[in-house]
C-alpha cells in the first residue's frame, strides 16, 4: 500500500465534477442490471411474453365484444394496442420495485454505500437498466400488434413522438417504483405492495374499454387518470380509434398532459427515492 | 503516533435499544484493533458508523483524517468494508464484481480491469474468475469480497466478522491473508465473536459488551487481569497426583490444583517456560512418568467471563475454531 499509489487514485478522482461522475457511475451500475438480464433471460422472457399474452387474449378473446369503432374486432385491435403499450410501462414497475428492495436488503448495499461513488448512481443505473428492458418490451409488443392488424395511420415523426413519451412515462413510472422498493421492508412485501397500487391506475383506464362504458362517478377519475392520457395520445399520434367521451381538458390536451404527468412523476419521485435511498437503514 | 481511527463518545439507538453507549476507540495508523464481543454488543453498528454507513446519534469520528460526518467522500476513499455476508452481486462473475466496484471506484475503466486480475489472481480466484458468484464456496466469497473492498488499496480496512460462517480451513486460509494485509501497512479494525481470532490477528483488543468498552489492550494484558500463566500436567499414573503436585509446589506462584479424573496437576506460574523445564526435571529424578505438560495461559474467555460474569455468548466457537482452544498449546 504505497502512498503514491493512493495519491494517483485520488488524483484520478479529483477533477471530475459531481454530474460527471453521476453519469459514469451510473452507466457502470445499469451494466450490471444489463449483465444480469443476460444471466437470467428468463426474467426477460417472462417480462416478453406476459404483455403479447394480453395482446392475443383482449384481441380474440374480449375483441369481438368491446365496440370501438365501425370495423368491430379490427377496430378493437388498433384500440388495444397503445393501451397494452402504457399497461406493459405500468407493470414493468413491479419489476424494479423488487429489485430495489432486494438489493437494498442486501450486503451489495453496503459496499456501494462505501464506495465513493455518487449514492443517486445506485438509483439512476438501475432505472436506465430498467428503461432500456422497457424498450426492448415496446418494440417486440409493436410487433406483435402489427401481426394482429394494428398499423400506424399517421406521419413517422407523430409516431416518433408516441414513442418518446412511451419512453419518457416508462422512465419517470420507475421512480415510483424505486422510491416504493425502498419503502419496503423485504421483498415478499414488495411484490405485493409494488404490484397493488398498479391496478387501479391500469385497470381504471380506458386501455380496454372506452371511458363512456364505465358509471360517472368513475369517469373523472379515468379521464385524468395518467395511464389514460397515455393510451389516448398514442391513439391520436398513431391515428387510432379515439371513441371520446365529451370535451374535457384530458381528452383536448392528452399529448401536453401525459408529458406533463411524466416531468412530475420525475420531479417529485426521483428526488424522494434518492432521499429514501440515503436515509434507508441509517 | 499518528491516528488512523478516532472515535470519541460514539452513541446509537434503535428505538429504546441502545446499541452504543457513548465509546472511544484510537487505532494507531498501521496497526490491527479487534474489536471483540457477543453479539448484539455493538461490533457492527460502530463498523457501520466508521465507515459512512450508518449515522451516530452523538459522539464523532474520523477515519484517515477526515470527519465520518460531513467528509463522506474523502472516508469512502480511503477505506474498504468488508461486511458479515459477502456484498457482492450474486449474478455477476467475480471479474465482473471486480470491475464494477473498481469502476465505481472511479478507476479508469483499464486500471479497473488490471486490478480486478490484480486481486483475483492474489485471492487465488483466477481460475473461478469468470464463472457466476452463485457457484462460489463460502471461502471463495469472502475473498472476493475481501478482494472487493481492496480494489481502492485501502488505508483503513474495515473487516466486520471476516471468518464467521466459514469453515476451519477457509477460515486460516482469510486469517493469512488478513496477516499479508497488516504486513503491507493497512490499518485494521476488525470485529469479532471469536476470540482465538482476536488473539491471532489484533495488535490491541477492545471488548465491547452491550454498547459499553469493558476492557482494553493488548492480548496479553488482559489475559494477565484474569491471572498469570498455569502449568497443566497430565500423568500416567492418577496415584501420583498428589505426590507430584508436592514435588512442584516449590515452582509455584500459588498452590497447585489437582483432577483425579484427568490425572492432571495445575500450578500456577511466574516465569512461565522456566518453570517447566524445573518440572520436567524434578518430576523425572523421582521417577514419576508424565503423559502430557503444557503452559496455558488464560485464553480470551477466561477474560471475557471474569470482565462480564458471562461467557462471550457464542457456544459454537470450540467446535468452529481451526485448533480446539482447550487443547492448544500456549503460544507467546
Amino acid at each position: 500500500m504505497s502512498t503514491a499509489t493512493q495519491t494517483s487514485v485520488k488524483e484520478n478522482t479529483a477533477p471530475r465534477p459531481k454530474l460527471g461522475w453521476l453519469v459514469t457511475d451510473s452507466i457502470a451500475v445499469s451494466r450490471r442490471h444489463l449483465l444480469k438480464i443476460t444471466r437470467v433471460p428468463e426474467s426477460l422472457f417472462f417480462a416478453l411474453i406476459q404483455p403479447v399474452m394480453f395482446v392475443l387474449l383482449f384481441a380474440f378473446v374480449f375483441g369481438g365484444a368491446i365496440d370501438v369503432g365501425p370495423n368491430g374486432a379490427q377496430s378493437y385491435r388498433e384500440y388495444l394496442i397503445p393501451g397494452i403499450l402504457a399497461q406493459t410501462v405500468m407493470f414493468a414497475v413491479a419489476g424494479i420495485t423488487v429489485g430495489i428492495t432486494e438489493d437494498a436488503s442486501k450486503g451489495i448495499m453496503d459496499r456501494f454505500r462505501s464506495l465513493p461513488m455518487r449514492p443517486g448512481a445506485v438509483l439512476t443505473g438501475h432505472t436506465l437498466a430498467s428503461l432500456l428492458q422497457n424498450t426492448l418490451v415496446i418494440g417486440i409488443l409493436s410487433v406483435t400488434g402489427y401481426a394482429v392488424g394494428w398499423r400506424i395511420h399517421n406521419g413517422a415523426s407523430d409516431a416518433a413522438l408516441a414513442y418518446l413519451m412511451f419512453a419518457l412515462f416508462a422512465y419517470a413510472i420507475t421512480w415510483v417504483g424505486a422510491w416504493i422498493g425502498l419503502k419496503m421492508p423485504n421483498t415478499e412485501v414488495a411484490s405485493t405492495a409494488g404490484l397493488a397500487w398498479i391496478f387501479p391506475f391500469t385497470f381504471a383506464s380506458n386501455i380496454f374499454t372506452p371511458v363512456a362504458t364505465m358509471p360517472t362517478w368513475l369517469q373523472p377519475f379515468v379521464l385524468w387518470n395518467p395511464v389514460s392520457c397515455l393510451a389516448l395520445s398514442a391513439r391520436q399520434l398513431f391515428g387510432n380509434p379515439t371513441p371520446l367521451l365529451g370535451d374535457s381538458f384530458p381528452e383536448r390536451y392528452p399529448v401536453q398532459l401525459s408529458f406533463a404527468y411524466a416531468i412530475l412523476l420525475l420531479a417529485i419521485f426521483a428526488p424522494l427515492a434518492v432521499r429514501a435511498f440515503k436515509t434507508r437503514n441509517k | 503516533m499518528t491516528l488512523a481511527i478516532k472515535a470519541s463518545g460514539l452513541a446509537k439507538a434503535y428505538g429504546d435499544v441502545i446499541a452504543l453507549n457513548g465509546i472511544d476507540i484510537e487505532v494507531e495508523q498501521g496497526t490491527v484493533l479487534g474489536l471483540l464481543g457477543p453479539n448484539g454488543s455493538g461490533k457492527t453498528t460502530t463498523v457501520r458508523i466508521l465507515a459512512t454507513l450508518l449515522q451516530a446519534d452523538s459522539g464523532s469520528a474520523s477515519v484517515g483524517g477526515f470527519d465520518v460526518a460531513t467528509q463522506q467522500d474523502e472516508v469512502r476513499s480511503v477505506i474498504g468494508l468488508t461486511g458479515q455476508y459477502a456484498a457482492v452481486d450474486e449474478y455477476l462473475t467475480g471479474r465482473e464484481n471486480l470491475e464494477l466496484f473498481g469502476r465505481l471506484f472511479h478507476l479508469s475503466k483499464f486500471d479497473a480491469a488490471k486490478r480486478a486480475a490484480e486481486l483475483l489472481d492474489r485471492f487465488d480466484l483466477t481460475d473461478a474468475a469468470d464463472r457466476g458468484i452463485k457457484g462460489y464456496s463460502g471461502g471463495m466469497r469472502r475473498r472476493l469480497d475481501l478482494a472487493a473492498s481492496l480494489i481502492g488499496r485501502p488505508n483503513v480496512l474495515f473487516l466486520d466478522e471476516p471468518t464467521t460462517g466459514l469453515d476451519p480451513r477457509s477460515r486460516q486460509g482469510m486469517w493469512e491473508v488478513i496477516e499479508a494485509l497488516v504486513a503491507d501497512g493497512t490499518t485494521v479494525l476488525l470485529t469479532t465473536q471469536y476470540l482465538e481470532e482476536a488473539d491471532q490477528l489484533a495488535d490491541r483488543i477492545v471488548v465491547l459488551d452491550h454498547g459499553n468498552v469493558i476492557a482494553q489492550g493488548t492480548s496479553d494484558q488482559l489475559k494477565s487481569q484474569v491471572g498469570g500463566d498455569r502449568i497443566e500436567i497430565v500423568l500416567e499414573n492418577v496415584s501420583e497426583i498428589a505426590r507430584a503436585a508436592e514435588l512442584i509446589a516449590e515452582f509455584g506462584s500459588a498452590p497447585a490444583t489437582t483432577e483425579d479424573v484427568t490425572k492432571t496437576v495445575l500450578l500456577p506460574v511466574a516465569g512461565g517456560s522456566t518453570a517447566i523445564v524445573n518440572i520436567v526435571r524434578k518430576l523425572d529424578e523421582n521417577k514419576i512418568s508424565i503423559a502430557d505438560i503444557a503452559l496455558r495461559r488464560p485464553t480470551l474467555d477466561d477474560v471475557f467471563l471474569s470482565l462480564t460474569g458471562h461467557a462471550a455468548e457464542d457456544k459454537t466457537e470450540t467446535l468452529d475454531s481451526p485448533k480446539g482452544r482447550r487443547g492448544r498449546k500456549a503460544r507467546r
